[in-house]
């Protein structure tokens, strides 16, 4: 059996690791690119979003590569996206490309949980449910490490005294992991780029800008959907927060487990005066961690979404309102299968212009103050 | 004595325009350039007219670009500053209307919304998707009624009567007017609709959700066009300001903005009005190094590649690598 999976960001990094160590051949599909979205658009539902026409590409690229199984998540609740794998396996069908899909629900409950056990178990034949829960613990250390690390280097890109030096680490990184195999290999890549990432010559007393990237996940964790927007920024050098990660997303799930403590309950606390119930998607976590990222000291928030996304649209339309009454400078980007960036730039800039601005009347009124 | 000016450029999908303002921030000359898909050559012919004209009579302390071919007339002009054409209108506007409050900005295909207190930008708005409200809607439908772009205001100031065209969307919008025409409204009444429509739809969608308030100001080519002002001022209930200069404001904002660049950093990186005699090209090719296939564009100066830009991974931005053939 030759599994693919489609991408998110570099989640690829852990899911890879888990089928090396169960022993499954993984074919990773090359990162999304511009012919992934080209042969996924071509074979997609017209006015479905973005992500399922990239995430299908990944899949016939995955199966182009040798791949006859597609693993990947689904279940109803976030989103559309839980109808994702029923509809493409129907399509990759009709155009004869017959694989089997291998999906696991999510995994919000112990039975849930057990399912997505066995699932693995019935994958990967000969491996015991020691070894398999095992597998799971690494994968969600791995998970973790890898954003840590994304993390990380949006803090130093702003910073960094020689430009470019973190995305070309970053390339380096990426290249060397994909071509290595199992957890400890693996660990010692994140390991190794961990210290040369902390040992860049940067700016220390950079007084740097602070926006956070709320939205739809799938849209801030895959860069070549939002332009490479984390990289744009930390050039300009601003420092970028991700408002959401894979990792802290899985641990949304597994918050029934005792010991693991996500953000979820602040988050909706947080989000409570705009929106109390969840409607699905990243909705509710959009607004809550503005409102947490507001009092923390953000200066201005940039709201991704794929164009069409219904769960996005309904927070979007809250934003106005969180504006004015929380004074934060809130812009909304939506994205589709655009290439050309001018726009996009074009907008990004003057955002920065009008916080940048904020901060310096801000800051010349403190000092008013003081004196 | 050579006058002091600053030279501000706009480089827009529709029109490259020009401006050379003095230190006192008046301006001089302007100069309104269709682009025509060459924005080089366009940029070239202008600053051509401009040596002719002003060679031994002025001294250019500083230059500003603006547009979205700002990186491109950075890269042949050597700017001081490169500006987005928000900021950039707002700083024009917001110099010659010290306290105006809202701006509204329709080109030739995008059009903007600027919202301002105390003076600084708190909030904007740019169409996205859809051009049915702005200029090329206008000029597509002027162009079917089969008269001249110019006349188009006055005939909308005729009408008693305005008839009310769908304005969601320009392919519909155009349905509806040959349904009104063939119903037998007069032309002023289905050309006052049409304004009516125009802004009606960019109120609703880039004005959505925004406080317009007064003083309002109107920019860009499409201010020239009465018949929009006065739909605005009747949709909006207050008086609408149109600029002297209202469509040269992002030059304008540009030159404005390189005047305090070179302030602050007392020198400039303006390459001089000779830039004209260099033979500029542009050649790009699609990088086959990993999948993305971007699409790297290199520019030459008399044959010798001067900068190159266009790839996420910045591989290419080392000139010293050489193009692949």
């Amino acid at each position: 059996m030759k599994i693919t999976f489609p991408h998110m960001g570099t989640t690829y990094i852990p899911v890879k690791m888990m089928l090396d160590e169960l022993n499954i051949e993984a074919i990773l599909p090359p990162n999304s690119n511009k012919r992934t979205l080209e042969i996924g658009t071509k074979i997609s539902p017209e006015a479905i979003c973005v992500p399922f026409k990239i995430i299908t590409g990944n899949i016939i690229e995955g199966i182009e590569l040798g791949a006859n199984t597609v693993f990947m998540l689904t279940g109803c609740g976030p989103c559309r996206f839980g109808i994702f794998s029923c509809l493409q396996e129907e399509i990759l069908k009709d155009i004869g490309y017959p694989v089997e899909f291998i999906t696991a629900d999510r995994f919000s409950n112990y039975e849930g949980l057990k399912e997505f056990i066995d699932r693995l178990k019935e994958v990967s034949e000969s491996n015991s449910t020691i070894k398999i829960i095992n597998t799971i613990r690494k994968g969600y250390k791995m998970l973790h490490e890898v954003d840590e690390l994304a993390e990380l280097t949006n803090k130093i890109r702003p910073r960094e005294v020689r430009k470019g030096e973190v995305d070309k680490k970053w390339f380096n990184f990426e290249n060397e992991i994909r071509k290595t195999y199992g957890y400890k290999a693996m660990m010692n890549i994140i390991n190794k780029y961990r210290y040369e990432f902390n040992n860049i010559e940067i700016d220390q007393d950079k007084d740097c800008l602070k926006i956070g990237l709320v939205g739809e996940i799938y849209t801030i964790l895959e860069s070549y959907i939002n332009l490479y927007i984390e990289r744009k920024l930390g050039n300009m050098g601003i420092e970028v927060v991700r408002m959401a990660s894979a990792s802290e997303f899985v641990k949304e799930q597994l918050d029934f487990i005792p010991f693991l403590k996500s953000d979820k309950k602040k988050i909706y606390r947080a989000a409570a005066r705009y929106l109390d119930i969840p409607i699905g998607g990243h909705a509710i976590h959009t607004i809550g961690n503005i409102i947490r990222g507001t009092n923390e000291g953000f200066d201005g928030f940039i709201h991704l979404l794929p164009f069409t996304c219904m769960p996005e649209i309904v927070a979007g339309s809250i934003l106005p309102t969180i504006e004015k009454e929380q004074n934060i400078p809130i812009l909304s980007l939506v994205l589709d299968e655009m290439t050309g960036e001018t726009g996009y730039m074009t907008r990004i800039e003057a955002f920065i212009d009008v916080v940048q601005k904020r901060r310096e009347i801000k800051n010349e009124g403190k000092r008013l103050y003081w004196n | 004595m050579k006058e002091s000016v600053y030279i501000g450029i706009d480089v827009g999908s529709v029109s490259t325009n020009i401006v050379l303002v003095n230190e006192n921030q008046e301006i001089l000359k302007k100069m309104y350039l269709r682009t025509m898909g060459n924005p080089i050559n366009v940029l070239q012919v202008g600053l051509c007219q401009l040596r002719d004209e002003y060679n031994d009579k002025i001294n250019v302390l500083g230059v500003g670009s603006t547009g979205s071919g700002r990186q491109l007339a950075n890269f042949i002009v050597g700017a001081d500053i490169v500006k987005n054409e928000i900021t950039a209108h707002a700083v024009a506007s917001s110099t010659y209307v010290p306290d105006v409050r809202t701006i509204l900005e329709i080109g030739g295909q995008d059009s903007k919304i600027i919202i301002l207190r105390n003076q600084t930008v708190c909030d904007f708005a740019m169409n996205t998707v859809c051009a049915a409200g702005t200029g090329s809607f206008i000029d597509r439908q002027a162009a079917r009624l089969n008269i001249p772009i110019e006349d188009f205001g006055d005939y909308a100031l005729k009408s008693d009567n305005p008839v009310r065209i769908a304005g969601r969307c320009a392919v519909f919008a155009e349905s509806d007017m040959i349904h009104k025409q063939q119903l037998g409204y007069s032309k002023e009444d289905i050309i006052n609709g049409l304004c009516e429509a125009l802004v009606r739809n960019y109120l609703n969608n880039i004005g959505k959700g925004k406080e317009i308030l007064p003083p309002i100001v109107f920019q860009g080519g499409v201010a020239a066009n009465k018949g929009i002002k006065k739909a605005f001022e009747k949709a909006l209930g207050h008086e609408v300001y149109v600029p002297e200069h209202y469509n040269v404001m992002g030059a304008l904002g540009a030159a404005l903005l390189a005047q305090k660049a070179v302030q602050k950093a007392k020198r400039t990186n303006f390459l001089g009005l000779n830039i004209v005699d260099i033979n500029f090209q542009v050649k790009g090719f699609e990088c086959p190094n990993c999948p993305n296939a971007c699409e790297v564009v290199g520019i030459y100066k008399d044959d010798n590649l001067a900068a190159r830009w266009g790839d996420k991974c910045g591989r290419w931005a080392d000139i010293s690598i050489e193009s692949p053939s």
